[in-house]
């Protein structure tokens, strides 16, 4: 039981390297720049999905207002550039810790909420967020803040004539997003986190410090949205509060995973390797500039998996070995 | 040597009702007491109040020699305190193994312990077999044992069960029944809230029988059952022929 356990996990890890491997080498055969940029952004929505779901797959604490951490990375990280100087390096990790402080901060009340009431709680402060970026002057207000590019960069973390760093950039977030995750699976925070989502209940009367393992998961999820964030400023060069903390980015760190498979360690990946390209690309052939079109597109196959597969995409894959397997 | 675990003069209400009146219990070591009496009796509430779901309208709990009133049920566990569920709260989407996993984390941090700990469990209460299912996919007579399995690995001083016996087949009850000695003899004190006397009676060392919130007679199983006053208040007529 034990060995099948650990074959499990070391192969969980052998197929990630495996796969980390071929997407970097896709750059060697995708040249189109298009095409560059759906990939960077389907890694990046699957590095913000899988962060996102350590809070809401694991953890069970359904969050819609995960844009607000996006939006912070972003912020913080050119607002430090811009008025101070700051490489966005520092800037990107100084988003994360604010992130990470912020939603301990919000989960201090609102983790006393339940179920649906905690949702709504996380699309008001959201959209608070939201207003407070729009009317702050300082920030640039609706504005936003363009950031000076003067020509390609490492220390600055910005190019003007390749968009691979980024693309790199965003393949190893997401590596580290689902490492992360890997590892906090096979952890007593992990536990604690399936625990408190099955029944905090009965989680408490076991020693699991439900209100602890809550704030544990809000501020690791955080920070790594705002890590998100932080990169995707730097890649755009551009950022406003709509552009950045919007609630569509709520919607999509949460699809991929829902559609994957929430709470799976693989949910997220797949997801947005689905999800994600489909999504621009039904917006450059139907949908034009218009917004609707893609929305129909995933609305329908969000309903269809519901439906057919509750348990997301991943339980094709594990129905078949899901008697021996660990779960 | 003092009690395991002590109430003195608790008392709970909920707005106007009094589900606890100044009920002062004892438990001592390896013992394995029955909590007992009628629906309403308050039976759950005092057995919630021990596990630290919510704290006393009055009075105090001391657990161990130390007084545990106001802690936290996360708290209590770690000093020792084990609990089961009446309307059992599997993690459900987590296998057996897993389930186990959460209680013996208490103990060992270091995830191989733990894992290691919650298979000893799992022998012990035989669900070894089951290991790798998920708590959604066990009968409810495995998932009663389940709830035991999970608070055993928690290594506690004391047990606490809530009608773990009920609602089973008699075969089923017999090897519950079976159980809850193998935990006694581990050395662990086992108080345990039940319905079902023609299975807890024998089974336990002492009876505390409550009533309308108060402790109404406590003592051997086979002197309460022919106390006048449980069998009024309670027993019925077909016990007090049988005793």
């Amino acid at each position: 039981m034990d060995k099948n356990f650990a074959t499990r996990r070391r192969r969980d890890l052998i197929i990630a390297a495996g796969l980390a491997g071929i997407a970097a080498l896709a750059p060697l055969f995708v040249k189109d720049v298009y095409v560059q940029n759906i990939l960077i952004l389907t890694l990046m929505y699957a590095a913000l999905s899988q962060s996102w779901n350590i809070l809401s797959g694991y953890c069970g604490q359904i969050s819609l207002g995960h844009a607000l951490y996006f939006g912070i990375g972003a912020y913080t990280t050119e607002l430090l550039f811009t008025k101070f100087g700051v490489l966005p390096w520092f800037g990107m990790l100084g988003g994360g810790v604010i992130a990470a402080l912020i939603a301990m901060g919000l989960g201090y009340p609102f983790f006393r909420l339940r179920g649906h009431y905690f949702v709504i709680a996380t699309i008001v402060i959201a959209e608070i967020g939201l207003l407070l970026f729009q009317n702050w002057e300082w920030a640039g207000a609706a504005m936003g803040i363009t950031i000076p590019i003067r020509g390609d960069s490492w220390l600055k973390f910005q190019f003007l004539r390749t968009k691979l760093p980024y693309f790199y950039f965003a393949l190893g977030l997401c590596c580290l997003a689902w490492f992360v995750t890997w590892w906090l699976e096979d952890s007593k925070w992990g536990f604690w986190w399936r625990a408190v989502k099955d029944n905090p209940e009965a989680a408490e009367s076991l020693g699991v410090v439900v209100f602890n393992s809550k704030m544990g998961a809000a501020a690791v999820s955080a920070f790594l949205v705002a890590i998100g964030g932080a990169f995707y400023a730097q890649f755009l060069a551009y950022i406003d509060p709509e552009s950045v903390m919007g609630f569509q980015f709520s919607l999509l760190m949460a699809l991929p995973a829902v559609l994957g498979g929430i709470g799976t360690l693989w949910g997220p990946v797949l997801g947005a390797a689905i999800l994600i390209p489909m999504t621009e690309l039904t917006r450059s052939y139907i949908g034009g500039s218009g917004r609707g079109v893609d929305l129909i597109v995933y609305g329908t196959l969000i309903v269809l998996i519901s439906l057919a597969l509750p348990q997301g995409l991943v339980s094709l894959f594990s129905r078949s070995k899901a008697k021996g397997a660990t779960r | 040597m003092t009690a395991l675990l002590e109430t003195r003069g608790v008392w709970q209400r909920f707005g106007g009702l009094i589900a606890n009146s100044d009920v002062s219990i004892s438990v001592g070591r390896g013992e394995i007491v029955g909590l007992i009496g009628p629906n309403g009796a308050g039976k759950s509430t005092l057995f919630n109040l021990i596990a630290g779901v919510l704290p006393p309208t009055q009075g105090s709990i001391l657990f161990d020699g130390e007084d545990v009133t106001r802690m936290p049920a996360a708290e209590r566990c770690q000093r020792g305190i084990g609990r089961t569920f009446q309307v059992v709260k599997s993690f459900e989407t987590m296998t057996v193994i897993d389930n186990v996993i959460v209680g013996a984390l208490v103990r060992n941090t270091v995830m191989r312990e733990a894992r290691r700990k919650a298979h000893e469990v799992l022998e012990f209460t035989g669900l070894a077999a089951r290991a790798d299912v998920l708590a959604s996919d066990l009968v409810p007579a495995e998932k009663r044992r389940l709830e035991v399995a999970r608070a055993l690995a928690t290594e506690p001083k004391l047990l606490l069960l809530d009608e773990v016996l009920t609602g089973l087949t008699p075969t089923e009850a017999q090897t519950g029944v079976a159980l809850v000695r193998k935990v006694r003899d581990a050395g662990i004190t086992v108080l345990m809230v039940e319905h079902v006397m023609e299975i807890v009676m024998p089974l336990v060392d002492r009876a505390i029988v409550l009533d309308l919130g108060k402790v109404l007679v406590e003592g051997k199983p086979a002197d309460v059952v022919r106390d006048p006053k449980v069998i009024s208040a309670y027993l019925g007529d077909r016990h007090a022929v049988g005793a």
